[in-house]
Parts: C-alpha cells; sequence; structure tokens
C-alpha cells in the first residue's frame, strides 16, 4: 500500500459525513441519531457531518421499517450517494422491520433492498451505540479503499440500557443476508451494557 | 511589481503556500470555537485537511455536455480568484504592488460569489437555484455597504494602492471603514447570521446542492481561501506600519486570527436570519452608517 492509499485510508476512517434518511420510522431513532451530535456526545470529535445533500455523503443512515413508500425514494438516495458509500441501519427497525413484522403496509427490512454494512440494534438504540455504528462504517468505508472484494456486515453489540430486557423485540439478533455467516462482532473496545453509567 | 516578485506573491507568501494550510486552520478555528462555545470538543486539528483528502478519493456522479464542463469550471475558478486575492495583500512591507491593486483585489474577492451563483444555477437542481437566487439577492445587499467603506477609506488616503494604503497611519476614519467591512464579513463569508445561501437542512446545502467529491474538495478550499483573504483585507487595514518582516507576519497572523474567532462567536450567537430580514439590515441600518463614512470622507477631502 502506497502512502497515497494509507493516507487515503486515514482520512476516510476520520471523516464520515452523513446523511439521514427516513423510512417509515417513528421518530425514535431519528431523535437519537440528532443526540449523537449535540454537546453531551459531540460525534463531531470523529469528524463526523450531518450534511444536507446525499452528494456529499459517505454513509447512509436509514432508519424505520422501509414502507413501501419509502422504498423508491431510500434507492434513488442511495444511487445519489457517492462511491465509496456505507449504509448503517439505525434501530431494529430497518434490520428486522421489528413489531411492524408482517404488516401488509411494509417492504422492509432494509437488507432487501440495500447492501446493509452496519446494524445498530436498539428500539432506539442509544446514542453511544450509534456513534459505535458510525466509526465501525467509517472502517468499513477505509477497508474498501483499500481491497476490493465484499466485506461482511457487522451487527453492533447492544449498547447501555436502552433495549435488552425493556423490550421483548428480536433486535438482539436481527436478520441480516447469511445469517449463518455473520457473527456479531463485538468490539473489544465497546463498554458492555453494565458498564455505562447513565 | 516584477515578475518575480508577483509570482512568489501567488505562490508562496501570502500566496498558495501559505493559504492553503491557512485556510485549512481557519476553518479548523471556526468550527472548533463554535464547538467550545455550545460546549462541545469540537473536531481534531487536522479536520479540514482529512475532509479535503477524502473529497479527492470520492467519485463524481457522470456528466455530460457544457453544464459538466461548467460545473467542473466554477469551483476551480472560485479557487484561483479566492488564490490570487490572498497573494494580494500587502503583508510584508514594501513587497511592491502596483496602482489600483485596491480595485483587482475586491474584484478578487467578489469572483467566488459570482462563481456560487453561476454553480447553483448550472447544477439545475431546484436546491442550487433556490441558494443561488439567495446568494445573488445577499450580494447585492452587503456589496453596497461594503464597497462604500472600501471606497471611503481609499478617498480618505487619496490613493487606491493596497500597500499605500497599510502604511498611512490610521485615522478614525478608516477605524469607521475597518467596521463596515467586518459588518459585511458574515454575509461574505455565508456564517450566521447569514447563512441563508447555503442554509443546511433548509435548502439542503444550497449551491453546492449536486457537487460532490473533488469538486466539492475545490468548493471547501475556496471557502477557507475566502476566508484567509476577507480577514487578511481586515488585518492588513487595522494592522499599523511594521518595517520588520516577522513582525509583520506575525502581527497580520495575530489579527486574522482575531477576527476568525470574532466571527465565530457571531456565528455561534446568532440564528439565520430570514432574506428580507438579512436585506433590510444592510439596506437601512448599515447603509446609512456607510454613507456617513463615505460623505465624511469626501468632506475631508475637500478641506485638505
Amino acid at each position: 500500500m502506497n502512502l497515497w492509499t494509507k493516507l487515503m485510508c486515514y482520512s476516510r476512517r476520520r471523516s464520515p459525513w452523513l446523511f439521514h434518511m427516513n423510512g417509515g420510522s417513528c421518530n425514535g431513532c431519528d431523535i437519537e441519531l440528532i443526540a449523537s451530535l449535540t454537546p453531551r456526545y459531540d460525534a463531531e470529535q470523529l469528524g463526523v457531518r450531518l450534511e444536507g445533500s446525499p452528494r456529499h455523503a459517505d454513509i447512509l443512515c436509514v432508519t424505520g421499517p422501509i414502507t413501501h413508500n419509502a422504498v423508491n425514494a431510500i434507492t434513488t438516495v442511495y444511487g445519489q450517494v457517492c462511491g465509496p458509500k456505507a449504509v448503517i441501519a439505525i434501530g431494529s427497525c430497518p434490520a428486522t422491520t421489528n413489531v411492524f413484522i408482517d404488516s401488509r403496509t411494509l417492504a422492509g427490512p432494509l437488507s432487501k433492498h440495500l447492501p446493509v454494512d452496519v446494524f445498530v440494534p436498539g428500539c432506539p438504540p442509544r446514542p453511544d451505540a450509534i456513534i459505535q455504528g458510525v466509526a465501525k462504517a467509517a472502517e468499513i468505508l477505509a477497508e474498501r479503499a483499500a481491497k476490493k472484494q465484499p466485506i461482511a456486515p457487522v451487527v453492533m453489540p447492544l449498547v447501555g440500557p436502552g433495549c435488552g430486557d425493556a423490550c421483548a423485540c428480536s433486535c438482539a439478533a436481527p436478520v441480516v443476508p447469511e445469517a449463518s455467516a455473520v457473527k456479531a462482532t463485538a468490539n473489544p473496545a465497546a463498554p458492555t451494557a453494565s458498564e455505562v453509567k447513565l | 511589481m516584477n515578475l518575480t516578485t508577483a509570482l512568489a506573491r501567488l505562490l508562496i507568501f501570502p500566496g498558495l503556500l501559505f493559504a492553503v494550510p491557512a485556510a485549512w486552520f481557519f476553518l479548523w478555528a471556526e468550527r472548533k470555537a463554535v464547538a467550545l462555545m455550545q460546549g462541545r470538543i469540537g473536531p481534531p486539528f487536522m479536520q479540514p485537511f482529512y475532509d479535503f483528502i477524502k473529497l479527492l478519493g470520492k467519485s463524481t456522479p457522470p456528466r455530460g455536455g457544457i453544464a459538466g464542463m461548467l460545473m467542473k469550471l466554477w469551483p476551480l475558478l472560485a479557487v484561483s480568484a479566492a488564490a490570487g486575492a490572498v497573494g494580494l495583500l500587502p503583508v510584508l512591507p514594501s513587497s511592491g504592488g502596483f496602482e489600483g491593486d485596491l480595485i483587482l483585489l475586491l474584484a478578487l474577492l467578489e469572483l467566488p460569489s459570482m462563481c456560487i451563483i453561476a454553480a447553483g444555477f448550472s447544477s439545475r437542481s431546484i436546491f442550487g437555484e433556490i441558494g443561488s437566487a439567495r446568494e445573488a439577492v445577499l450580494s447585492v445587499a452587503y456589496n453596497v455597504v461594503f464597497l462604500l467603506a472600501i471606497v471611503s477609506i481609499a478617498a480618505s488616503q487619496h490613493t487606491f494602492r493596497l500597500e499605500a494604503l497599510a502604511q498611512l497611519p490610521a485615522s478614525p476614519l478608516r477605524w469607521l471603514g475597518v467596521i463596515a467591512i467586518l459588518i459585511c464579513l458574515p454575509a461574505k463569508l455565508h456564517i450566521n447570521p447569514f447563512s441563508l445561501p447555503n442554509a443546511e437542512q433548509e435548502i439542503y446545502s444550497g449551491p453546492m446542492t449536486e457537487y460532490a467529491g473533488p469538486e466539492l474538495a475545490m468548493w471547501e478550499l475556496s471557502h477557507g481561501l475566502e476566508w484567509v483573504a476577507a480577514t487578511g483585507l481586515v488585518a492588513t487595514l487595522a494592522a499599523p506600519y511594521i518595517g520588520i518582516w516577522w513582525l509583520a507576519i506575525l502581527v497580520f497572523l495575530a489579527l486574522s486570527c482575531l477576527v476568525v474567532l470574532l466571527l465565530s462567536v457571531v456565528a455561534a450567537a446568532t440564528a439565520r436570519l430570514a432574506i428580507d430580514t438579512t436585506v433590510r439590515f444592510y439596506w437601512q441600518v448599515t447603509l446609512i452608517f456607510a454613507v456617513l463614512a463615505v460623505s465624511s470622507a469626501l468632506f475631508m477631502r475637500l478641506r485638505s
């Protein structure tokens, strides 16, 4: 790997620009995504910027269980994001359609329509979990610049007391393509549920 | 000014070799200052550099025809105009210059904003067109005040030569002009409360909506260079004349940073104004101030 490629990988890891897309979400995850940019969590330390235009973005953050109305919009916006790009499914809805499963108004889950790179489970996920997912997606972006082979989707561990015991949804094990091949790769640096203080 | 000094000024100091890192530094300083004032930690020091490199490595959507060529041309034109404007600043003592370079500096400072207007319209995006229309209205609003302020400074000192202006002792009238320029800077740099053209989340990214990859990197760079040129203009007008070159550079840098900090405070403390309020602010409130400056400059000139 020459110097320019190394610099490019490093820059991609340090400057993830997000575009936020609502696929029929209840607004819970959207609020948490915005909360991750607020003074308490301050995702800008990682170089994160929430962009207004999908053309500027590197990472597409999708929330919601993907309704029939949203499918066209989401695939169009995915096409408008310039490569290299990554997709994060924020919350349990885009991963599994959550409590809306089998509803006739849904065309989800998201992985039927877009190649999802990172799943952030939770209903809604905590802002720390979202930031962790964005950092993981930025790493995937950098790897994508270095090598050409496809990278398997990553399921982030649950962070904090946001979900788990509190709700009975299936967010702990979201359905992903080739679910048997994918292991939930826990980030060793990530705080576990018991370590996180409120 | 002969060719060698002109090239040295354009390419080394205060031109590209100094101005590009300074542009990244000012972009970082503005983001960091706003973050600190909002109680956040803010982006790391190298952030604008990482953003620039990352954008260079991104792909752009294929665009054919004249529109595609124009969309590549506008950001390059904006960068070169802004870099030329920085190159004209009389930072070093006895660095040359020519009669009327103040007028050239004003034209070069205005060119990036023209490019932004043209860029929004040639991108054919509805949000780009709204942003361009806003930029055009904003430019008409603040430029009257901006130009009157510069004219009043030049008329009071009997010269359109930058170096002569920087060397002359500052009169009260010049301070009035500098304050009027300072009031115009937030509009020129599109920061709050005059961030109408690129109003994020309101009209997506305004004229920049359709730009991606290297073209967007050039826009970011031209924005940074505009910061250096605009704050540098204030710094050279406000700085006292210093004969020692390194001290002159230090004073220039310190004053520029001070202006950046001041503008960041304004940006963090205010919210975006609507277009009619902005135009009213410049045409009703600030214009009176600028007309006063010009009339007293003319009066002084008649008496002397």
